[in-house]
């Protein structure tokens, strides 16, 4: 039982991640019906940007002498990655997807994943191969309740990424700029007629997509401190599964089924040789999506109505 | 003029489909454009909310602005010309207020949206009772009337209308032009296109006849019910 409940809290932890990232997916496919192949990519920059900015910060804090408490180092860090990886988002949506906005799905798709490589060696031929290690900005703390064990940061992961599906969710249902989002994945050739700029929705899209992947970057960059230039491919992979098991375009279905994703992972591990983890898992979602073709929430491609 | 249409040509890849139509639109007029399917009404709209791109040369000017030179979303918010497309598309997901909200969604003058969401609300009775429904799940008479506030609220100086008759039952037809007679008197001018020439011609003080994406006739309501011609084609006899 205690066994159960520790993967519970570990599933949990990888379920955050891949929710956190297939979140992004999901809300730039609902409005540009494009899967943006560079998010991956953008979660690994966001780690490293949190990992410059959490090293400036204790660089600052230790030379002007004062002691700030590691808690709000860490909000910082992710608030400060949070906000330049939202600029990087906007950068690829403005520089990679815009001018292909009527091209073949295809090359918009292709045009995600060059981007992504360009990151990707872009930050080896800056930062060269080095690996970097996360600066652990908190202390762990282990606590042991009934014979299960997990630490504050396993906690704190799971809730600051909860907290952030939370306010996601509050702020499509809630704002005004959440309504014209929700707008836009029904009918985005109408959205204009309503005098609002897609040039306006999309950007702030791939913004809030971006900011996610970031906290997922810094999450998990606390939960495991080796920072490598191809940190986002798998799991931004892993993530992308996640969104179209979810349902093409579905907020929830992506949160749900990146928790899921985690869930079964984990859950394989514990009964197979880890070896065999990813394997297994993935055979098991192949077989889900064989009957649900479409996702948990995804709706069947209706023809695309002309206006 | 506040509109002044000359020379407008357009073509889906190979495809002509307005072989470059003149017409001029006075301020408070109600003005129709009738044809045959595929004649090029929709594509006519279409081309004045800047949604389809134009050939070269062809004019478009509204109020003294070049309508080229705007995007679409500009051409409502800073024009006040809104659309009602073919077809109403709504946004179902989004509640009766919610789409009217979304109209208003670029304009700076808050009080007055507020007034004008009043205004729909006072022509269209039923929309205030389903203020909190998703609009999918409207009738589909409900769903014009959304469609018709949904424009009104966007931009009010002219609305383009593709076909509000479309799917009603003649009773709501009626009351459906009537409250677009009274949006008129507020003062917004409307280009209606329909295939319905009779209902449109009853509604509007002159109006066009494009075949084929060019303009074969033109004249007052009066006299185009009254010509051969139109009788034959689009009359039934
Ligand atoms: N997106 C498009 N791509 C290619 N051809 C198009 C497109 N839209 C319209 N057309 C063509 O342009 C011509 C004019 O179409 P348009 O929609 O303007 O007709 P319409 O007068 O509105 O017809 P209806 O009464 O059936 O709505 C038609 O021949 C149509 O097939
Ligand atoms: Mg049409």
């Amino acid at each position: 039982m205690e066994f159960v409940l520790q993967n519970f809290i570990n599933a949990m932890q990888w379920g955050s991640f891949y929710a956190l990232i297939a979140l992004g997916y999901s809300m730039v496919y609902s409005i540009l019906m494009l899967f943006n192949f560079t998010h991956g990519d953008i979660f690994m920059t966001g780690a490293y940007i949190g990992f410059g900015a959490a090293t400036v910060l204790l660089f600052l804090t230790a030379s002007v002498g004062i002691s700030v408490p590691g808690w709000l180092l860490l909000i910082l860090t992710i608030l400060i990655s949070m906000m330049l990886t939202s600029l990087l988002g906007i950068i690829v949506e403005r520089v990679g997807y815009r001018p292909l906005r009527d091209a073949p799905r295809a090359s918009a798709a292709i045009t995600g994943l060059m981007i992504g490589i360009i990151l990707e060696t872009g930050n080896l031929a800056v930062l060269g191969a080095r690996r970097f290690s996360f600066p652990s900005l908190i202390e762990t703390v282990t606590y042991n309740i009934g014979g299960v064990y997990f630490t504050n940061k396993k906690i704190l992961i799971v809730g600051v990424s909860l907290f952030l599906m939370l306010l996601l969710h509050a702020f499509i249902r809630k704002s005004r700029w959440g309504m014209a989002m929700r707008a836009m994945s029904y009918d985005y050739q109408v959205v204009p007629l309503m005098g609002v700029s897609l040039n306006m929705i999309a950007p702030m899209t791939f913004a809030i997509g971006s900011a996610l992947a970031a906290a997922a970057g810094i999450l998990y960059g606390m939960a495991y401190p080796v920072l490598d230039p191809y940190m986002g491919v798998l799991l931004g992979w892993k993530s992308f599964v996640a969104a179209i098991l979810g349902g093409r375009g579905s907020i929830l279905g992506a949160a749900l089924a990146g928790f899921l994703l985690g869930f079964i992972e984990i859950f394989t591990a514990m009964i197979f040789p880890s070896t065999l983890r990813d394997l297994i898992a993935y055979t098991i979602i192949l077989l889900i999506l064989t009957f649900r073709p479409y996702g948990f929430f995804g709706q069947p491609y209706t023809t695309q109505l002309r206006l | 003029m506040q509109m002044v249409v000359e020379n407008l040509k357009v073509s889906y890849g190979n495809i002509k489909a307005l072989h470059g139509l003149d017409f001029g639109i006075e301020k408070g007029e109600i003005v129709c454009i009738i044809g045959a399917n595929g004649a090029g009404k929709s594509t006519t709209l279409k081309a004045i909310s800047r949604l389809v791109p134009v050939e070269a040369n062809s004019i478009m000017v509204f109020d003294g602005h070049d309508l080229n030179a705007y995007p679409p979303d500009r051409v409502v918010s800073e024009l006040g010309i809104s659309h009602v497309p073919e077809g109403r598309r709504l946004f179902g997901n989004l509640t009766v207020i919610e789409n009217l909200k979304l109209a208003a969604f670029a304009r700076k003058d808050r009080a007055a949206v507020q007034d004008d969401m009043e205004k729909v609300f006072s022509i269209f009775p039923r929309l205030r009772e389903r203020g909190k429904q998703m609009s999918g799940t409207l009738s589909g008479g409900e769903q014009q009337m959304l469609a018709v506030g949904r424009a009104f609220v966007s931009g009010r100086r002219m609305m383009l209308l593709d076909e509000p008759s479309m799917g009603l039952a003649p009773i709501l037809m009626l009351s459906m032009f009537e409250a677009l007679k009274e949006i008129n008197r507020e003062e917004t001018t409307i280009l209606l296109v329909e295939q319905n020439a009779r209902l449109a011609l009853n509604f509007a003080g002159r109006g066009y006849v494009i075949e084929n994406g060019r303009i074969v006739l033109e004249g007052n309501s009066p006299d185009l019910l009254r010509n051969e011609e139109v009788k034959k084609a689009y009359l039934g006899g």
